[in-house]
């Protein structure tokens, strides 16, 4: 099991939710967060007072899944939050060790 | 000879200082002759008038009562834009464009007084042509606290024109609530500096201009002897219809149908609502531009129609969903509001509580089955309560328009009423369909091939208030949102703690 994080441009949520389900992604957590990389802050100015602007909005996409179909779902979320500009976010993909259904208590990768 | 000569001229500078001073005398004479106290009858009918609101004969002055019951409804009626227009529909958007209705509406507010100084006014109410006024009063040249006759003998017409003047604000702040979060600040303004050239001033002057081609109560010239009390074909159904025309070219907002678009505070929306009902007094009561007895039944059968429509439209939902909701009241109050407004002066009490019946009907069917069934965007229901309301409404005046009411329609229009009128009615909604469509489908296609109407999707979906104004409406984060929190301070142990005291709260 891997756990597949992204960090996207907020407006290409919907995209990205998209081309996950069609290739058939059932569920996945979604975050607003904040955040800075390369591009770094910019200074921007409100009625004369100038102030930095460090973190911008991104969402995080957070989806647990088989090994198998990693290279899919990881090409599918880049396809649909690219537009080549500055910005468009990270993709993470990490080992899980385990995966619990609250409900019925499967284990491993039907639970995911 | 020489005393002679010095006594001749002595007597020709005297008869010509008499020549002079008769010539003066004559003139304050002339001057004065209609001040030479006319009898006492002439005096007391003068005041008659004024009570009655009749046409003066000497006494050429604004009256008080009238001018302070003008002013009053002037300010009710910016009230109506400023804030109440944008309360109900900045309720009514996403939290990320509240501050987008609120700069178009300020926005309307801004350009259009300057229109309406320059030339909006005299295009209006300046006699000219049928279809257009003149340039006589371009600049408020002439336009002082003195009547202008033509149109209310009793006040001053710098209030008058005032009071037009906040008609000619909210219609255009209408159409925001069909193209709101979607079309950018710049194609906004530039769509509504020319829409009131060429829709309002011309739709206006033929409605409510001396010499206008639809002024049926008081051009007995008028080529469609229609009525309008207070705006249901020049404010209702000419922002209406062009903002369903706008819609359509604009296209539906990104995500609609996917995501939910729910309003982001019906209590805003509520306080709204309550602001228009009440600056709608200002805007029907006012339209007898005197607080006399046909404002008085404006004043009743307003707040008949708007009492009835409230409660019609929720009542529906109750029967047909199963919940009256807070946002079906305040779509029913408005929609009797709209409905009885081409009426509001002409019909019964009783005419207005069927008129508002009808009022909550119609628009909540527009507003749930049409609109789902024709599955255009109108973000905030400016069509279906605005268009179909106010075509409504001019229709129904057609049919309940009454004499007794108002003897008005006593004067050039004794053959048509309770007649044919409901057919001129149709006529000039015909005229304002075609003149709001045509006009709205030009210029927003202009506008798309030019500099565009929308903005890119990345800034529809970070919200308007951000892209449009730098801004931000609220604050979620310490700090502000125009900026960053964590930017502005270290992330201290100051914020971790109101963060968890906001959450334990």
């Amino acid at each position: 099991m891997k756990k597949i994080e992204a960090i996207i441009k907020p407006f290409k949520l919907d995209d990205v939710k998209d081309r996950l389900r069609e290739i058939g992604i059932s569920g996945m957590t979604v975050y607003e967060v904040k955040g800075f990389g390369r591009t770094g802050g910019k200074t921007e100015v409100y009625r004369g007072s100038s102030y930095v602007v460090d973190f911008v909005p991104k969402v995080r996409v957070e989806i647990v899944v088989q090994d198998t179909v990693v290279t899919e779902v990881v090409t599918a979320i880049i396809t649909a939050a690219k537009t080549g500009t500055i910005g468009d976010g990270k993709v993470f993909v990490t080992p899980v060790d385990e995966a619990i259904r609250i409900r019925t208590g499967e284990r491993g990768e039907e639970a995911v | 000879m020489r005393i002679l000569g010095s006594r001749q001229r002595a007597m020709t500078i005297a008869s010509l200082l008499f020549a002079l001073l008769s010539i003066a005398g004559a003139a304050t004479a002339l001057a004065d002759t209609p001040a030479a106290p006319p009898d006492l009858a002439a005096r007391v009918a003068d005041l008659e008038a004024y009570v009655t609101n009749g046409a003066p004969k000497a006494l050429i002055t604004p009256g008080p009562g009238h001018n302070a019951w003008m002013m009053t409804s002037t300010a009710l009626v910016l009230f109506m834009t400023l804030p109440g227009l944008f309360l109900f529909y900045g309720g009514l958007v996403r939290r990320k464009n509240i501050l987008s209705v609120a700069a178009q509406c300020f926005g309307c507010a801004g350009l259009v007084t300057f229109l309406w100084w320059a030339f909006g006014y005299s295009l209006v109410f300046a006699g000219g042509s049928p279809v257009l006024g003149g340039f006589k009063f371009a600049f408020l040249n002439g336009v002082t606290s003195m009547p202008n006759a033509d149109y209310a003998a009793w006040v001053s017409q710098n209030v008058f024109s005032m009071y037009q003047l906040m008609f000619a604000i909210i219609t255009p702040a209408l159409i925001v609530g069909a193209i709101a979060e979607r079309m950018k600040y710049s194609a906004m303004m530039a769509f509504i500096a020319v829409w009131m050239l060429v829709v309002y001033f011309p739709l206006a002057h033929m409605v409510w201009g001396v010499d206008g081609m639809m002024n049926g109560v008081w051009n007995a010239k008028a080529a469609i002897k229609s009525i309008d009390f207070a705006g249901g074909t020049v404010v209702h159904m000419s922002s209406g219809w062009s903002a369903l025309v706008l819609c359509l070219i604009l296209g539906k907002r990104s995500g609609f149908g996917k995501r939910v678009f729910a309003p982001h505070s019906l209590v805003l929306t509520m306080i709204g609502t309550g602001m228009l009902w009440v600056g709608w007094y200002g805007f029907n009561a006012g339209s007898a531009v005197a607080s006399d007895g046909i404002a008085a039944n404006a004043f009743t059968t307003t707040t008949l129609a708007t009492g009835m429509a409230a409660c019609v439209w929720p009542l529906l939902e109750w029967i047909t969903r199963g919940k009256p909701t807070v946002l079906g009241f305040c779509s029913g109050a408005v929609g009797g509001l709209v409905v009885i407004t081409p009426g509001a002066g002409f019909v019964t009490p009783s005419s207005a509580i069927l008129i508002g019946i009808l009022a909550g009907l119609v628009p909540f069917l527009a507003c749930t089955k049409m609109k789902a069934f024709f599955n255009y965007d109108a973000a905030l229901d400016t069509f279906g309560v605005h268009g179909v309301g106010g075509t409504m409404g001019a229709l129904l005046t057609g049919f309940l328009a009454n004499p007794e009411v108002n003897a008005n329609l006593n004067t050039n229009l004794a053959g048509v009423v309770g007649k044919t009128l409901w057919l001129e009615q149709l006529k000039a909604m015909g005229l304002t369909v075609v003149m709001s469509v045509a006009a709205t489908t030009v210029i927003a296609l202009a506008i798309k091939a030019t500099f565009g109407l929308r903005p890119s999707v990345e800034a529809e979906e970070e919200g308007l208030d951000q892209t449009d104004h730098g801004e931000a409406g609220y604050h979620p984060e310490e700090g502000g949102a125009h900026g960053s929190y964590v930017g502005e301070m270290a992330p201290s142990m100051a914020q971790v703690t109101s963060a968890q005291s906001a959450e334990r709260a």
